[in-house]
């Protein structure tokens, strides 16, 4: 099953890991070092940083309260009429007449919420799933072993079947909410960190320093949990980084199968953004803000995450 | 080759049922269990238990797996609650609308996406490499449906150039033979139904294939300067072959193995993203059925699109996973 996919991800795995033994010193500081001279990485952290001020200081910022349909009367549904920016109003008025500036800075809290729950749980359940098989299968004997390949079996058919899909399932599961579209993105990113988490503690498992804690008698429910989970983690993080950035967009993109958050009284780009495709032709401006919103977040965090990834990588160190 | 076919094939066989089973569970875990969106709201509990039965809901667990099981590999996945047609019938009417939609998307994004990789890494550091780089990164972060939904107002509603909804315009009449209708049209000679099919899947494929474009320029790009960098490539200029040998002999062959992998993860966002855009377009494929099914709890069709969807990406994997086998011997050798 899915050899490729999972060479791939173990190819990741191992460039995370050999950039461990290549260079003394520590090798977090070696890549923020290298980080801080890229262009990607900085704009990737301006933007992270701009999107998350906002999520955190968003309700004291906003000009308006982001529900008071104040301008009500101003907005005229059936015949196209949307009032766009004006002075009091920098991005116009939605259709209910409330203050997109003012639901476009509220709202990035809810999506930056969404983002990094569905990351969690993928982290989290895939850690557990794939901090277990890595443990069994290299200290549990032949038993664990057996256990190992079970899960890892079933790991690779979850990764077989499209993330909408999983997502999609989940959801029917669970009924309409926003915490459905975090449930249902979260859980479609598992298995792909349960394969990492995976592939990088076996990686760690071989080396000398773990054959040392075993020589010294260290018990190995500690030499797994102090030793080679905290050194597997480089890796997972980079992907959880580009994990936030496509959960943003799917949970958008379940928003808008009706799946999202059927509560218009705490706004959400997602949810924004489905909402307006019903006016698209009259007022697209309506579509656009949020789906600006999404784009430059979901980029931030990508550039973010692939500037650490090259910085990881020992291939393109060595051209340095 | 062969040893490793069976092997391949074997493992199928157990990925298959292994995801019967997983969709067995999860078809059982749904809210309220089939029988109460079948039933009205007042029904009594004797209603329900009757219907129980007769759904064989009532029988041991074990023995309702088997039952799953030899209806599906009969290709009987019930009735679509909300048209009340089978779902197989109904799949199998609009699939081939869905196969036609992706594979253009493909098309566009494998013959744009691979020469545009290929000119990236020959003139690294160019702004043509710029604009592909930074182009690509910007490209995975639209939301299919937004993309699909602006390019058909601007192209379609305002400017009206291309039309906006369906896959033929009304009042057409074509043979069917493969379903695919631009192939149709071509086979039968009716040449004003193949144009009028591709103008309606200009749209709808472009949209569907921004995602695959930006991640085929990416890996090629990449791939492309991992190779150039080999010593091969080296010595092959140096013994005079021509620019265009290297380029297709050398450096193309051996750096299509990751960008054939990516195309294979490709399918899986393909299919998510032809959901997305089709209803965006009122396609009529079976995108525009799980948006449906979805919105309206259709269990059962949602279930019978998950097993086929998912059936077919596990089986054009394997496809991906034999190509690569036979592209690379050393995939080969080490199974």
């Amino acid at each position: 099953m899915m050899t490729s996919k999972i060479e791939r991800l173990d190819r990741l795995v191992e460039a995370g890991v050999q950039a461990r033994h290549g260079q003394s010193g520590s090798l977090w500081r070696q890549s923020l070092r290298r980080m801080s001279r890229s262009p990607m990485a900085i704009c990737g952290a301006i933007i992270v940083s701009l999107f998350v001020l906002m999520a955190i200081l968003g309700p004291w910022i906003a000009p308006y309260s982001p529900t008071a349909q104040t301008w009500g009367k101003e907005v005229f549904l059936n015949q196209n009429i949307f009032p766009g920016p004006r002075a009091e109003n920098w991005f116009g008025l939605d259709h209910l007449g409330r203050d997109m500036f003012s639901r476009m800075i509220v709202g990035a809290r809810q999506t930056l919420l969404v983002g990094v729950v569905a990351t969690l749980i993928g982290f989290l359940a895939g850690a557990v799933i794939g901090g277990v098989a890595a443990a069994s299968g290299a200290f549990g004997g032949r038993w664990g072993q057996r256990v190992e390949s079970v899960i890892m079996r079933t790991v690779d058919i979850a990764l077989s079947i499209p993330m909408l899909l999983l997502a999609l399932s989940v959801a029917a599961l669970l009924g309409p909410s926003l915490t459905t579209v975090m449930i249902a993105v979260g859980v479609a990113q598992i298995p792909i960190f349960a394969r990492m988490l995976r592939g990088s503690m076996l990686a760690q498992a071989h080396s000398d320093y773990v054959l040392a804690a075993i020589a010294l008698g260290v018990p190995k429910p500690r030499i797994v949990v102090s030793h080679i989970l905290p050194n597997s983690m480089g890796p997972v993080i980079v992907q959880a980084t580009l994990v936030l950035a496509t959960a943003i967009i799917e949970a958008a993109a379940l928003s808008y199968l009706g799946l999202g958050n059927p509560d218009p009284g705490n706004p959400e780009w997602g949810t924004m953004l489905s909402d307006a495709q019903r006016f698209l032709s009259g007022a697209p401006q309506l579509a656009i803000y949020p789906a600006v919103g999404i784009i430059v977040t979901a980029l931030g965090f990508t550039l973010l995450g692939e500037a650490m990834r090259e910085s990881l990588d020992p291939r393109l160190r060595r051209q340095e | 080759m062969l040893r490793y076919t069976i092997k391949r094939l074997l493992q199928l066989v157990v990925a298959l049922l292994g995801l019967t089973l997983l969709l067995f569970a999860w078809f059982k875990a749904l809210p309220g269990g089939p029988e109460t969106r079948m039933l009205p709201d007042n029904a009594t509990d004797q209603q329900r238990e009757a219907l129980r039965q007769a759904l064989g809901l009532d029988e041991p667990i074990w023995f309702q797996y088997g039952e799953f099981l030899s209806r599906i590999v009969r290709l009987d996945f019930g009735s679509s609650l909300s048209s009340g047609r089978p779902i197989a019938t109904e799949l199998a009417d609009r699939l081939p609308a869905t196969i036609e939609l992706s594979l253009w998307a493909m098309a566009i994004a494998i013959g744009i996406g691979i020469p545009l990789g290929y000119l990236a890494a020959k003139r690294r550091g160019s702004w043509l490499d710029f604009t592909a780089v930074s182009g690509s990164l910007v490209g995975i972060c639209i939301p299919v449906f937004f993309l699909a939904a602006m390019l058909k107002v601007v192209f379609a509603q305002q400017l009206g150039w291309l039309p906006t909804t369906f896959r033929l315009s009304p009042g057409l009449t074509y043979t069917d033979i493969t379903g695919l209708r631009v192939l149709d049209g071509l086979l039968t000679g009716e040449f004003d139904v193949a144009l009028d099919a591709a103008r309606h899947l200009v749209l709808p494929a472009l949209a569907l294939a921004s995602i695959p474009l930006a991640v085929i320029v990416r890996i090629t790009r990449a791939s492309v300067l991992e190779v150039v960098g080999e010593d091969f490539v080296r010595t092959a200029d140096a013994k005079g072959l021509k620019p265009q040998t290297i380029r297709g002999r050398h450096v193309m062959k051996n750096a299509m193995l990751p960008i054939i992998t990516v195309i294979g993860l490709l399918l899986g966002s393909l299919f998510a993203g032809a959901v997305l855009t089709e209803s965006v377009f009122a396609f009529g494929g079976v995108g525009s059925f799980v948006y449906q099914a979805t919105t309206e709890r259709d269990y059962p069709a949602l279930m019978g699109f998950i097993l086929v969807i998912a059936v077919s990406f596990v089986v054009l994997n394997l496809i991906v996973d034999l190509a690569y086998g036979f592209l690379d011997p050393r995939v080969r050798v080490r199974s």
